[in-house]
């Protein structure tokens, strides 16, 4: 089952490309004259993305000796790795550990919250829902960040600066408003039929959102869990007013600190930037379908 | 009004039994919101109000929380730092409107043509937004080393300025660092809008013997306003919130020139440790990013309102 709605989901997300034959011809002729200009940009846009992270890669690969002696372009003509065994040693497991704690300790409940949520929107009629719908849009429009003072009083009240949990409350908070939009145009594509048949079997509000609607907005729950997850591993503005012990530092924050600390070894700052991008890279490299199409049909109706 | 009643008391009756039990469901549906709602409005809407009473209140961040009138309000109004911020943000924000929004239009367009080149081209486009903002400030503050950065490897002496030092470079720096993180995510976004034109438009035009550059003013471009209103609106939103990146490249400097809303409200707050006038910031903040987003809504067309939000 969950094969077909995968491809259905796809289907509606990236039209063109998962539609195979006859109709893509058009397509590709009228994009092939638009090939030399467009292409030649396309290129270019490209060596400005890769040039910056092919110079993070080597660098952290250069010895200190290296990376003054040689061309920065160049490869290492010694690669080592020992920067990131320097890294490693100054704690990362720690910080790594932070930052899986917090992402996922504000994703899961945003994502089950959220979804809840969206259920409600789309199923409900009343006013209240409508209302609700309402704040969480306008929600997207206010720059949250600057609800940063009130949140920091608010955490010190409760006793919680300088924990992880300070960091994932106001983390929760400031995800729902998108996550609630993207699962409530999933769950609005969900044939009304289905809901119909449910109902007439006999089910619940609370039964069909977890048997009928949940497997069916499964590609997008995995997709705002990753954006969420991008979003919170990422984060610099709340451990940095929200936690101040360094054993409490997450990976942004703690490269930010490393900088400051080890700015004369520029190779070992840029292993700890790559050491700390990898899991992401992992976990893109694992969700990338999903990710892309999911967030396709998320942000562009 | 009794005169409803007494002419249809049938219909009456089974409206209201109807609305009863839709009223029921609906209440069980209204408890499901309860646990985002208590988030959202412990944590988002209690501190909007709280910034809001924060910045008539004097407060350094630890002790006893007084009241200042609207003594805050004056004293950040009369400070030039105020509209030098001000200024830096709607110039960072213009700016990279218009340099990002071309660039990911046209790479959108671009990558949803369907070779497979162009599907790998688009993965590694979306690269930069795995980074953390510090991480790609940091990259960028190597790379930009006049010795040992991107200058010297690539042979173009012009790249090898003192780009945090000199104001209107930083600024300058600033704009295309953003561009760098951000653009791959529009493109995205463009991309799947794109995907979404019908391609009978296409083909009909091609028939009528339009070109492709015919092609792309007359159909795609109008097809994608609505994307391009959701891209703009998250462009310039966002753009109030280039904390991370800024704080941790310039840290607002040289002198205040990269020293943009958000940052002037932190080092205010936390650094200056002046929670009261940092407030009156961060209130403006919030109505300056109200007033962009309905404005950008407005843009849209009073009719598509909701749907466009939808699209948000």
């Amino acid at each position: 089952m969950s094969t077909v709605l995968k491809s259905s989901a796809e289907e509606t997300s990236a039209g063109a490309p998962t539609n195979p034959a006859a109709p893509k011809r058009g397509l590709g002729s009228r994009m092939r004259r638009l090939n030399v200009p467009a292409g030649l940009g396309g290129w270019i846009w490209l060596a400005i993305i890769i040039i910056p992270v092919y110079y993070v890669v080597i660098t952290s690969l250069k010895t200190q000796a290296g990376y003054f002696g040689q061309n920065p372009l160049a490869l290492p003509t010694e690669p080592t790795l020992e920067n990131y065994q320097m890294v490693l040693e100054a704690d990362f497991a720690k910080y790594f550990m932070n930052s899986t704690i917090v992402t996922l300790g504000a994703v899961i409940p945003t994502v089950l919250i959220s979804f809840m949520a969206a259920f409600a929107i789309v199923r409900g009629k009343g006013r209240f829902l409508k209302l609700v719908n309402g704040m969480f849009l306008m929600g997207l429009a206010i720059p949250l960040q600057a609800t940063i003072i009130p949140i920091y009083l608010m955490i010190i009240r409760l006793n919680l600066y300088d924990s992880l949990l300070a960091l994932m409350l106001p983390s929760i908070a400031f995800a729902i408003p998108l996550t609630v939009l993207i699962l409530s145009n999933f769950i609005r594509d969900v044939p009304n039929e289905l809901f119909e048949s449910m109902r007439l079997d006999g089910c619940s509000e609370w039964q069909t959102m977890w048997r009928l609607a949940l497997p069916l907005t499964r590609p997008a729950i995995v997709t705002v869990a990753i954006y969420n997850g991008l979003h919170v591993w990422n984060g610099f503005l709340l451990p940095l007013v929200l936690t101040q012990s360094p054993g409490l530092r997450v990976l942004p924050l703690a490269l930010w600190t490393f900088q400051g600390e080890y700015s004369v070894n520029i190779p070992a700052v840029l292993a700890s930037v790559v050491l700390s991008t990898l899991p992401i890279l992992v976990l893109y490299v694992v969700g990338r379908r999903q990710l892309l199409s999911g967030l396709t049909a998320g942000f562009s109706k | 009004m009794s005169n409803t009643v007494s002419t249809a008391p049938k219909t009456e009756a089974a409206a209201r039994t109807a609305t009863a039990k839709g009223g029921q469901r609906d209440k069980a549906l209204a408890w499901l919101t309860a646990p985002a709602l208590f988030f959202f409005v412990a944590f988002a809407v209690v501190p909007l109000a709280g910034v809001l009473i924060l910045s008539f209140a004097s407060w350094d961040g630890i002790g006893a929380i007084g009241s200042a009138g609207l003594g805050n309000w004056f004293s950040v109004l009369a400070d030039p730092g105020l509209y030098n911020a001000l200024g830096l943000t709607f110039l960072i924000m213009i700016a990279s409107w218009l340099v990002q929004t071309p660039i990911s239009l046209l790479l959108g367009v671009f990558t949803a043509g369907s070779q497979r080149y162009r599907a790998a081209l688009a993965v590694l486009y979306f690269l930069p937004l795995l980074l953390s903002s510090a991480a790609v400030a940091i990259a960028f503050k190597a790379l930009l080393d006049p010795n040992f950065g991107l200058a010297t490897g690539l042979g173009l002496p012009f790249l090898a300025q003192d780009w945090l030092g000199v104001p209107h470079l930083a600024v300058g720096l600033v704009i295309f660092v953003i561009a760098w993180q951000f653009v791959p995510f529009h493109t995205l976004i463009y991309q799947g809008g794109v995907r979404q034109i019908p391609k009978s438009l296409y083909e009909a035009a091609e028939i009528d013997g339009a070109g492709t550059i015919k092609q792309f003013f007359h159909i795609t471009l109008p097809q994608l306003k609505y994307t391009i209103i959701t891209s703009s609106t998250l462009m310039v939103v966002g753009s109030l919130t280039y904390f991370d990146l800024i704080f941790v490249l310039t840290g607002g400097g040289p002198g205040n020139s990269t020293r943009i809303l958000a940052l002037d409200m932190y080092l205010r707050g936390f650094r200056a440790n002046l929670m009261g006038p940092a407030s009156v910031i961060a209130v403006i903040l919030v109505l300056i990013g109200l007033a962009l987003a309905l404005f950008l809504q407005r843009l849209g067309g009073k009719d598509k309102q909701g749907s466009q939000l939808e699209g948000m």
